[in-house]
């Protein structure tokens, strides 16, 4: 441990930072370093232009190499940019590297203030109060933890199912957790693929049933994540099995009870068809089902909601393999990282009404016509309307749920090429004229402007204006009896009425319903929209704030299915890179407790996120265990006799600091 | 609860038949009403495309007006059953918070005339009074002859919905559907609750004014509807008045009873029709059913 110097006296060291003309065009950086020489204990005062360059970090370790300085603030931006930069070169120098202080006259002063005068002051305020705190900082080392090296990756769809098979493929086990009852996700219900036109059943279901017999694999479908503790590296989660009233082992999805069960038709309406097709209360969702096992629907199922029905599903079944008396278990698994890939949800049309989804039966979602023309799906791949003829005019509407200030404001990024897609093979299932309503053509991806391209010579007709309305109010007699589009066509200069015999909403893709739930859960932050923030927008894509969480797919914001492969790839590297690591190494700001003035009075007990505070019954006093405090602060706030304190951020060094700003002021 | 009454110039005018009937059946609800004293023009019409601000300025005073009746309260409501006074009155008191410049403009010419406006009004609709504040539940109770088998196309008009939508949905509002279910009605679904019925442009440019007010009358019609019920003076003018002029241009031959939503609550009350205005129809209502209820 490097020696704690202070004993002979403090020198402190003041580095005031430029960062080009981020800081020096608001800040007049030269004044506060003549403020910083006069502050007391003050030995070196410096401006640079770059202190996080190298030769910025070379003064730092040269001036504490020389026995100039043994305690270190740097005035720049903000820690989260360069903390731990200049923690390396004050340890690189031969100091401790807590013997640090930043303070922050980028983001908090020269982005925010306009008045440089103003700018300045509050530079040198700030720099009084980390000149103030470094002086009592001690020295603190960082604990080493082992890493367990099994990841969890929750979602099953194409984001979870690349992530899940990388991993498993380099050797590491892998817990696949999916709250429907197969995987697939949205990808399974998808007819073709843009712009390649290959189908997504062909290409998506070899990786469902690798998932499926993959040794490192563990596949939990229809289950959830109850409860998430631990931290990275060291994760302890609680997975909620729910009841399929099926023996998954023993089941081998033959569908003989299916055809048994006592309701001859299909009356209620499946999921994965949108609805637009039935199932019975016993059921496979679809044909390439993964894990190929029935499920009941204990809402819908005779036996389960009354308990008097023929069972004859079960009475079918030579491999026994139905239980009515099934309940929901939980399962407790240890994990060193965890993926998240949880997906995303489409927009409900029903929140426009003037676009009339849910009140004219002939508009569509999206995701109805993919099942629609599908080959697999409720019709057999036909394109027919409500009364089962073919349309002979198609609207496709943009932007739905999308680049609107009523609902979302953001592009989905997905939707232009998806519509796109749906023309061409509306068109070439039923030959019908479709007109794209849209605001802007977006293709930016490899082949997809040639796919536009491609369609505009196929003679799909392409207006420019966003759609104001879709009733069915005939103006002349050929509009009678269809679905009247209203639209000003931006390149005409006029308004323009289309009458049509099918639309379908280009709906936009939202963040799922209980994203703030599972945020929750996972102690990870959202976006204002609600999608799942990573940790640097550029650098730093699939990582979160929470060390040894990442992100894969449309969670993280709307993406198509080559980007969600690539962040799942990403994803399961970083995933990778910290569990091969071997261990994590844990920040010293963690919480403690000075037995001596712990009166007992378990304030501290309940309000610790992360269970670290238990209760000594002989010593009557309470038991922190640093291992799994995270350093929030939470419990040192609320310590009504001052027993807890924590590294770092002791009450001293705080009000140190704020008297340093008050002194000032 | 009681109200302050903003009844504009239409009522007072050409919309007789609204203010009669809305008096008529506020005074059976027991909702009680003071007619603002001293009130002027809303500030609507030609004041608004000329010069906003006196339009603000007109506007500001009947507010300044209504506020002498707080005595005590926080706030006061202003019903304001003209749809175009309702829209005007209602901008008004959102500009004057909005935007400083044009409340200080506005304040200052109010002191001048020795008033004062601190911004505590609600302008309200008798819509959104019946609904949220009287409870369709209550006017049930008054029923005495339901309106069953009587089709109503509600028609809103662009003004209580447009561009503020304070109490109904902005695409396809519901509260006078309720009302008219809630007295026997039936109502018909129809695109075309809130789209233009012309305007002044009946008065200006009549060829495009009068072609989109048949579209309404026409469509209402076509849907199987009875009447057409508006909440409106100028809607029900246009729809109603310039029926000839619609068949004579369009070959049709229209006699389609337009009324205010007011007047088919005070049938349904049992109100004597002279009560409700009903004379100053131009269209017998008569000749909507074959019973001839109405």
């Amino acid at each position: 441990m490097p020696e704690n110097k202070s004993n002979g006296g403090l020198k402190i060291g003041v580095y005031v930072c430029d960062c080009g003309i981020n800081i020096a065009s608001k800040v007049n950086v030269a004044e506060v370093v003549e403020f910083a020489k006069n502050l007391p204990d003050v030995t070196v005062a410096k401006e640079y232009k770059f202190m996080c360059s190298d030769p910025g970090q070379d003064l730092i370790k040269q001036d504490i190499k020389d026995g100039k300085i043994n305690r270190v603030v740097v005035a720049s931006c903000s820690p989260l940019m360069h903390e731990n930069t200049f923690r390396r070169a004050t340890s690189e120098g031969g100091l401790n590297q807590y013997y640090f202080q930043m303070a922050n006259i980028r983001e908090h002063v020269s982005w925010v203030t306009a008045d440089k005068a103003a700018a300045t002051e509050k530079a040198k305020a700030l720099v009084a109060a980390a000149v103030r705190r470094v002086a009592i900082h001690q020295p603190l080392e960082r604990t080493r933890v082992p890493v367990n090296s099994t990841v969890l990756v929750v979602g099953g769809g194409i984001a979870g199912i690349h992530a899940a098979l990388t991993l498993a493929d380099a050797g590491k086990k892998v817990y696949l957790v999916e709250r429907e009852p197969t995987i697939g996700g949205h990808m399974a219900q998808f007819d073709k693929t843009f712009p390649t036109l290959d189908c997504a059943a062909c290409i998506l279901t070899p990786k469902m049933s690798a998932v499926r017999s993959h040794p490192n694999i563990t596949l939990w479908t229809y289950s959830e994540i109850a409860e998430v503790s631990g931290f990275v590296g060291n994760f302890k989660v609680k997975v909620k099995r729910k009841p399929r009233y099926v023996i998954e082992e023993l089941c081998v999805g033959c569908n003989l009870c299916v055809e048994a069960c006592v309701f001859k038709k299909p009356a209620f309406p499946n999921a994965f068809d949108e609805g637009l097709g039935k199932r019975k209360p016993i059921y496979m969702p679809f044909p390439q089902a993964t894990p190929s096992v029935v499920l009941i629907d204990p809402n819908t199922c005779s036996e389960l909601k009354t308990g008097k029905c023929k069972k004859l599903c079960a009475s079918v079944c030579e491999r026994n393999a139905i239980d009515f008396t099934q309940k929901e278990e939980f399962k407790e698994i240890d994990v060193g990282a965890i993926i998240l890939a949880t997906g995303y949800k489409a927009f409900d049309g029903k929140r426009i009404p003037r676009y009339g989804y849910g009140k004219y039966p002939n508009v569509y979602s999206s995701l109805e016509v993919e099942r629609l023309v599908n080959a697999s799906g409720p019709t057999g791949g036909e394109l027919v309307l409500k009364n089962g003829q073919k349309p002979k005019s198609v609207g496709i509407v943009h932007c739905v749920g999308s680049r609107d200030e009523n609902t979302n404001k953001y592009c989905s990024r997905v939707c232009c090429m998806y519509s796109l897609k749906l023309a061409h093979l509306i068109k070439e299932r039923t030959g019908a004229e479709v007109y794209n309503f849209y605001i802007d053509i977006r293709t930016p991806g490899k082949g997809y402007e040639e796919f536009y391209d491609k369609l505009l010579h196929e003679g799909v007709h392409f207006i420019r204006g966003r759609v104001a309305e879709i009733n069915d109010w005939a103006m002349t007699p050929d509009e009678q009896g269809k679905l009247i589009i209203r639209a000003e066509d931006t390149l005409v200069g006029m308004v323009r009425r289309i009458p049509v015999d099918m639309v379908v909403l280009a709906n936009g893709l939202e963040p799922q319903e209980d994203a703030e739930e599972v945020r929750r859960k996972f102690n990870i932050s959202c976006s204002s929209e609600g999608w799942f923030l990573e940790r640097h927008p550029k650098l730093a894509p699939v990582s979160t704030f929470t060390d040894g969480i990442f992100l894969a797919g449309a969670c993280q914001g709307p993406k198509d299915i080559p980007d969600t492969v690539a962040q799942a790839g990403a994803a399961s590297a970083e995933a990778m890179a910290l569990i091969d690591k071997g261990y994590v190494e844990l920040e010293p700001n963690t919480a403690y407790i000075r037995d001596e003035l712990c009166s007992g009075c378990h304030t501290c007990i309940p309000l610790c996120p992360y269970n670290a505070i238990s209760f000594n019954h002989e010593k009557k006093i309470a038991v922190l265990n640093g291992a799994l405090c995270k350093g929030c602060g939470t419990c040192v706030a609320a310590c009504p006799s001052g027993a807890l304190q924590q590294n770092l951020f002791t009450d001293e060094q705080i009000f140190q600091e704020i008297k340093g700003v008050m002194s000032y002021v | 609860m009681s109200y302050t009454y903003f009844p504009g110039c239409s009522l007072k005018g050409l919309g007789k038949a609204y203010e009669e009937s809305l008096l008529s059946v506020f005074d059976k609800l027991g909702i009680e009403m003071t007619e603002i004293e001293d009130w002027n023009c809303c500030g609507a019409t030609s004041y608004n495309s000329m010069d906003e601000m006196k339009a603000f300025g007109l506007s500001a005073r009947n507010l300044a007006l209504a506020e002498k009746y707080l005595q005590g309260a926080e706030s006061v409501d202003i019903i304001a059953p003209c749809a175009a006074c309702y829209l005007v009155l209602n901008k008004t008191s959102r500009y004057l918070k909005e935007y400083p410049e044009i409340g200080k403009q506005v304040h200052d010419a109010l002191s001048e005339a020795g008033l004062s406006y601190a911004g505590l009004t609600n302008v309200r609709h008798p819509l959104d009074i019946l609904q949220n504040d009287f409870g369709l539940d209550k006017i049930k109770a008054h029923v005495k002859q339901p309106l069953k088998g009587l089709k109503v196309a509600c028609y809103y008009g662009c003004q209580i919905v447009r561009p503020y939508s304070t109490f109904d949905n902005q695409a396809n509002p519901m509260v006078m559907d309720n009302l008219m279910k809630a007295l026997g009605a039936e109502v018909i679904d129809w695109p075309l609750k809130t789209r233009c019925c012309g305007g002044s442009l009946t008065g200006t440019v009549q060829e495009v004014g009068v072609r989109l007010s048949y579209i309404i009358v026409k469509e209402a019609q076509k849907r199987g509807a009875d009447v057409v019920a508006t909440a409106c003076p100028l809607c029900q003018f246009n729809l109603e008045c310039y029926q000839d002029k619609m068949s004579g241009w369009y070959k049709d031959n229209l006699k389609f009873p337009v009324a205010y939503f007011t007047q088919l609550m005070g049938m349904a009350f049992g109100i004597d029709h002279k009560k409700l205005g009903m004379h100053r129809l131009f269209v017998p209502p008569k000749a909507a059913t074959p019973e001839g209820r109405i």
